[in-house]
């Protein structure tokens, strides 16, 4: 199983830069051409995004150095407690939706705590496997368009992320448990 | 939105601070974060060029239409506001693909170009349904491949380190399919509200 998903990711890429210029170049396309013309928009992007993303990286990192980020989690302590959701992965599931580095960071410390092999483990990798940093996504993406009014976007994203967590659980419980 | 969130998020942070004696590393993460962003940026930006350039070259080549025709039906029923012959279409499902075998690096500049696309067919500063549902297919991760996190458990010595790649498809299958329903029902709300 591993070697074949090793195998995938590895060749998934590679194949299709072969594949995209094998087409190009037998359609006698400029590839190369169009390959820096498609890049100099690349650079632009990166450009944009970067105040979006700086903006966010400062404020979410006040929040946490400040210690209110542990304050809050401690906050949620009793409703989560109720709910059977094991306090240990309380700071991931608060991290996830907000910073990529910051969940990566918790997750690592969980397994490395636990051990991948436990409950806790197993459930923290789901955790961070099944759901991604919607803030992230929405600031990306978002900011790469200009987009001011987000409508219901932000709402409906840290929704599905709830439902990501609490899905986690259910699952890994039922598989593992 | 966006806004309030910002604000509060420092403004409640430095409060906070002020009362529980960490100021000093919050003057500290005010620095070093913003260093932060610059480098993810800068990691971006190679991984920007470079697959932008490529797509340049496979939509010139029609070979995203090829992988538009393959996921169309699906794509189009999720998609209505958008003409199903339209390129946001083609990076729509491009970018689920990547995401789908876990290539995170190559998802975000085709999510961009998707956004870019919608945004043209809607001339505003306002996010569309289909930018809505864009948003929550891309923030649930429905991946075959979590390749950080095998990589993390092999780290720390994992006896099964893939053991996690079913259960975690499926919780994403389920969140996915929850999280379209959530968008549904708010556009319908919306909807209801304008009338």
């Amino acid at each position: 199983m591993m070697a074949w998903i090793n195998v995938v990711s590895l060749i998934c890429i590679p194949l299709f830069v072969l594949v995209v210029l094998l087409i190009g170049t037998y359609k006698k396309l400029p590839t190369f051409d169009l390959f820096v013309e498609g890049g100099k928009e690349g650079l632009s992007m990166a450009a944009s995004l970067l105040p979006y993303l700086l903006g966010m990286f400062v404020a979410i990192s006040i929040f946490r150095s400040s210690g209110a980020l542990d304050a809050t989690i401690s906050l949620f302590h009793p409703l989560l407690a109720f709910l059977r959701i094991p306090s240990e992965i309380i700071p991931l599931a608060f991290a996830r939706p907000i910073s990529g580095t910051a969940a990566l960071a918790v997750t690592s410390d969980l397994l490395k705590t636990f051990g991948p092999d436990s409950f806790i483990g197993r459930l923290a990798s789901t955790m961070q496997g099944s759901t991604d940093t919607t803030f992230y996504i929405i600031t990306i993406y978002f900011g790469a368009v200009g987009i001011k009014q987000m409508g219901d976007a932000l709402k409906v994203g840290l929704l599905a992320d709830l439902i990501g967590i609490i899905t986690a659980i259910i699952v890994v419980s039922f598989f593992f448990g | 939105m966006v806004h309030l969130i910002w604000a509060s998020l420092a403004c409640i942070g430095i409060i906070y601070a002020l009362f529980n004696g960490t100021i000093t590393d919050v003057n500290e993460a005010i620095f070093t974060s913003g260093n932060e962003a610059v480098q993810i940026v800068i990691g971006l930006t190679s991984i920007l060029i470079f697959w932008l350039g490529l797509m340049r070259v496979a939509e010139e080549a029609k070979v995203l239409k090829a992988l538009n025709k393959l996921f169309r039906p699906l794509f189009t029923r999720l998609f209505p506001e958008l003409p199903s012959e339209h390129r946001a279409i083609g990076y729509i499902t491009s970018n689920f693909i990547a995401n789908l075998f876990g290539l995170g690096n190559a998802a975000t500049p085709l999510g961009i170009k998707a956004m870019k696309e919608m945004q043209r067919l809607s001339d505003g500063n306002q996010a569309t349904r289909s930018m809505v549902t864009f948003l929550v297919i891309n923030t649930t991760s429905l991946t075959f491949i979590p390749t950080t996190v095998i990589a993390l458990r092999i780290q720390y010595g994992s006896a099964a380190p893939t053991e996690i790649v079913f259960p975690t498809f499926i919780a994403s299958c389920i969140s996915i399919i929850s999280a379209l329903i959530i968008d549904r029902l708010y556009y319908f709300k919306r909807e209801k509200r304008k009338k």
